[in-house]
């Protein structure tokens, strides 16, 4: 046989080769879907809110000003500072608890644990996260609230231990998740050439694998405060939502976020309120952003090494 | 010379003790899903009928069942589903196959760990301002639905990813060699070998969807509605709003209703984990490379 490709199969290698440039074409365009996806938040966001940075916000007041007041008759207000103050003593709080926890838990996992007790543990956590957010506002609401009441004697027990005690347990599983990974990350050449030289397990992770895995767990760290920072419904539900420049746990406070979801209900869009809650969102996303890319930044410290 | 001193018995006690301490830790982490899980069974569970299941709610909300909010789930999901999982498919399909390390695939995977990472409220609010708004679906299963995909985008494209790149690279250089394209190469041997992977993600993804309330809230969601919705154009009630509305907006709510929603939601949400978890595990055992 000479003629080692004919027509018919220059046709279908044709077809091939269309096919091919097709998909690349279409598999691209899913690719960069995720960036087109990005800045169309951002542009959204920031178009439906950008008339009240333009037009009605008056920058001092809105940093400094504990007075959120956007559906005042006479004289609305747009003060963020109580509403910054219950994000971050809720965060706060919730980290305070939560980052010690999570570590622990992820070094357990991670380097104590074996077999089926690891895998049972890692389940759970999974399924911690699996809980939804509009769940852990009602456990917030009527399982914590009667029981923050009873054992503390306060008259209610929606406020920010209530918030950052759920917050905490929702921020865990992605600490421990990505903490255990940059764990998992330190190869085992590191472990086994400290044990050699006679170090307990534990000297083996406090000594080697700790400092080895540092980047990881503080992006670990870093991810798990984005999560809290930016969760909406549990806080909404569990903190009491009452305007307040918190001076001890048991104080009832209001996040950014569940100003959102409470007041975009009420508004009109394009009115000032509206515009005001869309320029929430767009500080929302400027620190989320920014806590993620962080985040990246360190990670991608670990691997240049 | 090789008597156990002071300091190895010294170096002894550390270790059990940081061993039990952070046990201890991982425990207290792990039993509030048990505890919150046995509360809501034990509160909930008797609210849970065929009739609770099929019925509407009536009286305010105050009794009857939760059909509409139900069925409103499912037109969610299904929706979202529809539009994230085709183009999660691609992107991971882009990322693991096609895409070198460039500016341009660190740019992408920086925008998927942000897309994941926005608040839900910043999601809904974009909701609003581009599929109810600019793109004029109004409020509808539509705009809500879309908000959910991008929202969840990450995690089909991060589960998708991963079982990808599991498929050993040796494979599609026997394939390449025999002359295939990279799409046959992909159609025929990349795909098939990692088709269970990329299920579990999406089951995952199901379940993410389903739990959500904050970006359906105001783009399609809506706390009460009498009739059930007949196109992606309506509105419709939802399992997780309804839990929110009945927990803090409607009063005279008999105290065990809500938890025989919340045990509804948790159950769906839990048992759709399982499954994806259970199926990897399987997955994990049956592997032939």
């Amino acid at each position: 046989m000479s003629t080692v490709i004919d027509s018919g199969d220059a046709d279908r290698l044709d077809a091939a080769w269309w096919i091919d440039r097709i998909v690349k074409v279409l598999v691209f365009a899913g690719g960069i879907s995720a960036i087109v996806f990005i800045l169309g938040i951002f542009a959204f966001v920031t178009k439906e809110g950008f008339g009240f940075v333009l037009k009605d916000m008056d920058v001092v007041e809105f940093f400094t000003s504990p007075n959120w007041r956007p559906t005042s008759d006479t004289k609305p207000t747009h003060g963020i500072l109580a509403l910054l103050a219950g994000t971050a003593s809720i965060t706060g709080f919730a980290m305070l608890i939560s980052v010690p926890f999570s570590l622990g838990a992820a070094i357990y996992i991670g380097e104590f644990a074996t077999g089926k007790t690891r895998e049972t543990l890692k389940v759970l956590v999974e399924m911690l996260a699996a809980i939804p957010s509009v769940v852990w506002g009602f456990i917030g609401l009527s399982i914590m609230n009667p029981l923050i009441i009873d054992l503390f004697d306060v008259p209610v027990g929606l406020c920010m231990l209530n918030a950052g005690l759920i917050l905490g347990l929702m921020a865990a599983p992605i600490m421990t998740t990505i903490a255990e990974d940059a764990l998992k990350a330190v190869p085992d050449g590191y472990r086994e050439a400290a044990e050699a030289m006679g170090a307990t397990r534990w000297q083996v992770i406090w000594k080697v694998v700790i400092p080895a895995a540092k980047n990881g767990l503080v992006a670990a760290v870093l991810l798990g405060v984005g999560r809290g920072f930016g969760e909406t419904m549990a806080v909404l539900m569990a903190s009491g939502h009452s305007i307040n420049m918190p001076e001890g746990v048991f104080d009832p406070v209001r996040a950014l976020t569940a100003t959102i979801a409470a007041e975009l209900g009420e508004t009109v869009a394009g009115d000032t309120h509206y515009q005001a809650l869309f320029t929430l969102g767009i500080l929302l996303f400027a620190v989320t952003f920014v806590i993620n890319l962080t985040a990246d930044l360190v990670v991608r410290g670990i691997r240049k090494k | 010379m090789f008597e156990r001193t002071e300091l190895n018995a010294r170096n002894d006690r550390t270790q059990a003790l940081v061993k039990v301490l952070f046990g201890v830790m991982t425990v207290l982490l792990a039993l509030p899903v048990l505890i919150i899980l046995g509360m809501l069974v034990v509160r909930g569970g008797p609210m849970i009928s065929w009739e609770f299941l099929t019925a509407d709610p009536t009286n305010g909300m105050t009794e009857g069942g939760i059909y509409p909010a139900l069925v409103g789930t499912i037109w969610l999901v299904s929706v979202a589903l529809l539009i994230s999982v085709p183009i999660g498919i691609a992107a991971a399909l882009y990322l693991s196959e096609y895409a070198r390390d460039t500016w341009m695939t660190r740019a992408i995977n920086l925008a998927i760990i942000n897309l994941a990472g926005v608040p839900s409220i910043v999601h809904a609010l974009f909701g609003v301002g581009a599929f109810v708004l600019f793109f004029k679906f109004g409020t509808s299963i539509l705009a809500a639905s879309l908000t959910l995909a991008i929202m969840t985008l990450p995690v089909v494209i991060v589960a998708t990813r991963e079982s990808l790149q599991a498929v050993p690279h040796e494979f599609r250089e026997a394939c390449w060699n025999m002359g295939a394209t990279r799409w046959q190469t992909i159609r025929r041997i990349v795909l098939p070998n990692s088709i269970s992977g990329i299920l579990t993600g999406v089951i995952l993804e199901v379940s993410r969807t389903a739990g959500e309330t904050a970006p359906i809230m105001f783009t399609g969601a809506a706390m009460f509605l009498p009739f059930l919705p007949q196109s992606v154009m309506d509105q419709t009630m939802a399992l997780s709003l309804h839990l929110f509305a009945i927990s803090t907006q409607v009063t005279d709510v008999p105290e065990e209703l809500p938890y025989g929603v919340a045990l509804v939601l948790i159950g769906l949400v839990l048992a759709l984990n399982a499954v994806s978890i259970g199926f990897r595990t399987w997955l994990r055992g049956r592997k032939k490379w």
